[in-house]
């Protein structure tokens, strides 16, 4: 199937061949297309190979592994502490959500979970969602410039300006926190913290609109993502899908609803795709669990200041975090990354270093659709399912 | 292991100010060398002091090559090995804000005011100076002439004097004027200062059109766009990609097809240019003046087209020829709702010279055909997305679409051949937005009908010769507003690229055959019944003609409206600019 | 439901299959024979009262000193709410570990009960080893059918997670830069 593929690649040039003219008149010739690794729309080194026949595809294979540095590896060779700063090497645009899931699976382990004070856990999720509305607006931006609309981008990476803004008085860095560690956070919030993130809590919700109108909402932008790359439900828990991609297609999955989560005490809704302008499931419903999902957030973050306050001078590194030592046992942890579930498989063996470390990284599972869903569609959608199914090929190929 | 050196990276300082001073020395030597020939000439001919009546006619035709152009010869190449020599000199004072504003300004006006200037001179002179038709031969060119320079300047002691629109009325007594004069007789001659001027005109377009489209995405995007290069908002900026172009690596794809892929960007290159041979700025404004100009400017769009398809085909790349393909299927299927809407105005002037149909809008803003009656107005719009899908651009920019095929049919083109492409295309856009402000917004005609002028010298009691001109040209018809109108068209364009995604291929064939086709006959139809009812010697259906006129008015106040509604909203938002405005208004920015 | 009530129902209807539980770890798991994995997964997916119809990962795991590879399935259940406004429920949660002989690892894939397998049964196989028997995305290697590898290249040597995996001095050519073995980057 795909291995045919891979050997055959014909030169175009060769493909009219007089012979092949004289026999049929108005054959149309199939076409081998390599879209990436090297490509603007595959959002970084991912490489699909499309069987056209004109501007239809009629299959695509993708191949990955063009940014594999053996993550899993280098867990077997370091304490979990020493990790976490790997972890944001992993979905790079959500590295809070990643040291989060880490840090949780080894607190869970170790048990540590149960010495973790309150204003450590209303911290984590403050940031948590904080990276999620980073997240999403590089998705949503990006997708606009998939289908060649540039400015929605530029609007997206002013406002999460502001949000590395915070992350960097927080903890010094900008794109590879690794601030959220085992044991809790490497640092207290800076002063005024709270105050800025709600002034920009205040500036950023009106913004949601003005990218609704801009784009959401712009009829060329509906014609190209509505009807187009439709997921049902059924499909999306079959092909193991989770996130907005699993939402998108009318599954009301959060596993932030979940009970022990840590967010049971947090008033918000779960967007899910309503097929309001299409299909349930199509590329503009996973679009719109994205943006509605961002004003989730502020939502829960506002909640979470509210709370902060009170929990002045607890503190917010545990000092186990550096010297524990894994059970002979195993855990397989997830939480509710910006892009789906993100899950750590940690096994220790009475030793500091993990015998085994496993990350289920949620673009890796949700890309494996993409060859269900682009079939017979159009060249031009081929951007479109790829960007809606928003993966980081940092965390695909890990 | 195997070193790997890179030799072409390293700088050899010494060897580069080599290099500087002997292009110094070159150009130095060739200045100097000018001198002779100025002299030797000035000796012979002695332009000042000898009246142009005593000079046979073949030496006072070697006056402006040999005294004139060589000075200016002289001077263009001492002024180029000073430039090497004080490059950091001239960097510096470039870097100055107001002085970059004025080169830019002035480039941009320069020209522009210069072309208009020489047409009316021009104009001035068969007037004023060539009454009487007297041929004569040149005897060894054996061109037909109308005027010897000695009648030219017996014209002249005779007491004629000149009224030029800005200098005044002057007498000229000096024989220079006359030896510049005397060339411009010549039909060729004139040709070619007239294709000075266009050519001057159109390589502004691409690098003024680039910059101020990167200033606009800018302003759109919030920031700044270009802001380095030549000081004042980055005005260089163009004159710079440009230069870093030209030195790009010329890369030929392997196993493409050479010839074709060197050919391509002139075919692409050479045809919106030619479009500028029919393009009237102004009545008499014109390098040709056609019956047909209309049909010569869509040829010449259409064989833009062919440039694009070789270029894809002619890459070896599968990208390319996604991008060949879709400009082939788009260009099927734009061409002909764009020719049908550009009939509704042809149909409404009753004639197919471009100039004849300005000249019919020449009664007030409200005599512009996009107001003039329902049909027409509709015309404009259908013209205008047809003529996005004709440029390629935004929303219809699928044959270059950088988000699908990399980009499309350039994406093996780099440097210069890249670039013609840019220059094609944006001399292309000019184009069809210039088409689009003769054949809908009156064209070189002021939003005031052409008795203002004469309302306005009546009533601001003006005698000067000069200003009366001035206001006459200003108030009535003048190239200045054809520009004005182009180039806001052209702004549209830009507007709209950094505002839309873009559609599917699917979506274009539709949207052009499906939607655009039946809507331009539908308007075509309907326009044609319309003047029929309203036209004396068709129907002349008194109700019809009230409800003609009533409609007019109610466009010609909502166009007004809308531009008043633009330059409003712009005037706010420039007003607010440090400010967040309507729904997200607050105090201030977050952290501040 | 419990993992354990889970258990209980898999033993009732395989029996011997269900070679071993382990529900005292942080990570609750059935140990499932290999030969009987395909059937128990259908069963897993399909009973009306398990519908574990999400897999969620599938980690394999060295075991060097058993000589022994695992492949640890984590399955969750998610059903609707009552109404479709209603949030859907993570009603169970399994974990299901298939052993396998190290030399010659080899499990029946499970891509047709879970579309998801597909991909995690070739990132196992390219990273650890494991053989996933009529795997549809297999490809013929030496030793007969294995999965396509995912991330490594399709002439990638050996399986880097292994616990003995050596590192490649050299892959076409390209010298590997290691702490043992350090090539100075060309300046």
């Amino acid at each position: 199937m795909a291995d045919v593929i891979l050997e055959s690649q014909p030169d175009i040039n060769a493909d009219l061949s007089s012979d092949q003219i004289q026999q049929q008149d108005l054959q149309t010739e199939e076409m081998l297309v390599n879209m990436g690794p090297q490509h603007p729309a595959t959002h970084g080194v991912l490489r699909v190979v499309l069987r056209t026949d004109g501007e239809m595809v009629l299959e695509a294979v993708p191949h990955i592994g063009y940014l594999h540095r053996c993550a899993e590896k280098i867990g077997e060779t370091v304490a979990p502490y020493q990790y976490i700063p790997y972890t944001d090497r992993m979905d790079y645009l959500a590295g809070m959500n990643n040291n989060l899931a880490f840090a949780q699976a080894v607190e869970k382990l170790t048990g540590l979970e149960s010495e973790i004070t309150e204003r450590t856990k209303l911290i984590r999720i403050v940031f948590a969602e904080l990276n999620r509305i980073a997240s999403h607006l590089v998705s949503f931006g990006t997708y606009g410039l998939d289908l060649g609309a540039f400015t929605p981008f530029l609007y997206a990476f002013r406002e999460r300006e502001y949000i590395l803004d915070l992350f960097e008085s927080a903890c010094g860095a900008r794109l590879t926190y690794s601030y959220i560690t085992v044991g809790g956070v490497t640092d207290d919030l800076p002063e005024r913290f709270v105050d800025i993130t709600r002034e920009f809590l205040d500036y950023f919700e009106p913004k949601v609109h003005e990218y609704n109108l801009l784009l959401s909402h712009n009829h060329i932008f509906i014609k190209r993502t509505a009807n187009v790359g439709v997921i049902t439900a059924q499909e999306a828990l079959d092909y193991g899908l989770s996130g907005p991609v699993l939402r998108g297609s009318g599954v009301n999955f959060d596993l932030r609803k979940q009970p022990g989560s840590g967010y049971e005490e947090f008033d918000f809704n779960v967007p899910v795709g309503q097929g309001e302008k299409g299909t349930v499931g199509d590329c503009w419903d996973r679009y719109i669990v994205r943006v509605s999902e961002m004003l989730e957030s502020v939502k829960i973050i506002r909640q979470a200041l509210d709370k902060l306050d009170g929990t002045e001078g607890q503190e917010t590194l545990h000092k186990k975090g550096k010297t524990l030592k894994l059970p002979a046992d195993e855990i397989y942890y997830e939480i509710e990354n910006p892009r789906g579930q993100l899950g750590f498989f940690v096994r220790g063996n009475g030793s500091a270093i993990p015998d085994r470390v496993k990350a289920r990284g949620p673009s890796f599972c949700n890309l494996c659709v993409t060859e269900k869903v682009c079939e017979d569609v159009l060249l031009g959608d081929v951007a479109a399912i790829i960007g809606s199914i928003d993966v980081v090929m940092g965390e695909v190929d890990r | 292991m195997a070193s790997i050196t890179l030799p072409w990276v390293q700088r050899d300082t010494e060897k580069l100010s080599n290099y500087r001073e002997k292009a110094i020395r070159l150009l130095a030597f060739i200045a100097l060398a000018h001198i002779p020939i100025i002299l030797g000439a000035w000796f012979l001919l002695d332009p000042l002091s000898t009246k142009p009546a005593d000079l046979q006619d073949s030496k006072v035709l070697l006056v402006p090559p040999l005294c004139l152009g060589s000075i200016g010869g002289m001077l263009l190449f001492a002024g180029a090995a000073f430039a090497i020599y004080a490059y950091e000199l001239i960097g510096r004072v470039l870097s100055a804000p107001w002085v970059a504003f004025i080169i830019f300004i002035g480039a941009i006006f320069g020209i522009v005011i210069g072309v208009w200037l020489h047409a009316e001179i021009l104009m001035t002179v068969q007037r004023d100076w060539m009454p009487a038709k007297e041929t004569s031969v040149i005897p060894f060119v054996g061109i037909e002439y109308d005027h010897t320079v000695q009648s030219i300047y017996q014209n002249n002691l005779e007491g004629k004097s000149v009224d030029f629109p800005l200098i005044g009325a002057i007498s000229i007594d000096t024989p220079i004027l006359a030896y510049l004069m005397f060339p411009l007789q010549f039909p060729l001659v004139r040709d070619l200062v007239a294709v000075g001027g266009i050519i001057g005109f159109i390589s502004l377009i691409p690098g003024f059109g680039i910059w101020w489209e990167r200033k606009v995405a800018g302003r759109i995007q919030s920031r700044m766009g270009p802001m380095r290069a030549g000081g004042w908002h980055g005005w260089a900026q163009s004159a710079a990609d440009g230069i870093k172009l030209a030195f790009k690596e010329d890369y030929v794809p392997p196993g493409g097809d050479g010839v074709l892929f060197r050919l391509a960007p002139y075919i692409t290159f050479i045809p919106p240019i030619c479009a500028f041979i029919a393009l009237p700025f102004a009545t008499a404004w014109v390098f040709r003046d056609l019956d047909v100009a209309l049909i010569f400017i869509l040829a010449m769009l259409g064989i833009e087209v062919m440039g694009v398809i070789l270029a894809g085909w002619a890459s070896n790349n599968k990208w390319s020829v996604y991008g060949a393909m879709r400009e082939a299927c788009q260009m099927v299927s734009y061409e002909i709702p764009m020719g049908m809407a550009l009939l509704i105005p042809v149909m409404t002037a009753g004639s197919l010279s471009l100039t004849g149909i300005a000249e019919a809008q020449s009664g007030g803003f409200w005599t512009w055909f996009v107001f003039v009656n329902p049909w027409c107005f509709l015309a404009f719009f259908l013209y205008y997305v047809a003529s996005l899908a004709s440029c390629k651009r935004a929303p219809f920019d699928l044959p270059e679409s950088e988000s699908e095929l990399v980009a499309g049919f350039l994406t093996e083109y780099s440097g210069f051949r890249w670039s013609m492409f840019f220059f094609g295309e944006y001399v292309a856009m000019y184009v069809v937005c210039g088409l689009a402000a003769i054949l809908f917004l009156g064209g070189w005609m002021s939003p005031f009908p052409a008795s203002s002028a004469e309302w306005f010298i009546a009533q601001a009691n003006i005698e000067n010769g000069m200003l009366q001109t001035l206001v006459k040209s200003l108030l009535a018809a003048n190239p200045i507003w054809f520009i004005l109108k182009a180039t806001f068209l052209f702004f549209v364009q830009l507007w709209i690229r950094w505002t839309l995604p873009r559609i599917r291929i699917d979506q274009v064939l539709y949207a052009c055959v499906q939607v655009l086709l039946p809507a331009t006959m539908v308007v075509l139809l309907g326009n044609t019944l319309w003047i029929l009812g309203v036209s004396e010697n068709g129907l002349n259906l008194g109700w019809l003609i009230a409800i003609d006129g009533i409609i007019n008015k109610i466009l010609a106040a909502a166009g007004v409206l809308t531009l008043v509604g633009i330059v409003g909203i712009a005037a706010y938002g420039y007003r607010n600019n440090k400010k967040l405005v309507g729904w997200l208004a607050v105090d201030q920015l977050p952290g501040k | 439901m419990a993992p354990e009530e889970i258990a209980e129902i898999l033993k009732d209807t395989f029996g011997a299959s269900i070679t071993d539980t382990e529900f005292e770890s942080a990570h609750p798991r059935v140990v499932v024979a290999a030969d009987a994995w395909p059937e128990v997964a259908a069963f897993l997916r399909d009973d009306d009262r398990l519908q574990l119809n999400f897999l969620r990962s599938i980690s394999a795991v060295d075991y060097l000193e058993d000589d022994k590879f695992a492949a640890v399935y984590d399955l969750a259940s998610y059903r609707p709410g009552k109404t479709d406004s209603d949030a859907w429920a993570l009603t169970n949660a399994v974990a299901v570990q298939v052993w396998t002989d190290r030399n010659d690892p080899h499990i029946p894939s499970v891509a047709h009960v879970w579309r998801a397998a597909d991909w995690h049964e070739r990132e196992a196989y390219d990273l650890m080893g494991v053989i996933f028997d009529n795997h549809p995305d297999s490809v013929e290697g030496l030793n007969g059918f294995h999965p396509r590898r995912i991330l490594c290249p399709d002439d990638w040597e050996g399986h880097p997670l292994q616990k003995d995996y050596a590192f490649p001095m050299e892959y076409h050519g390209i010298p590997a830069v290691t702490e043992l073995n350090q090539t100075r980057p060309i300046h």
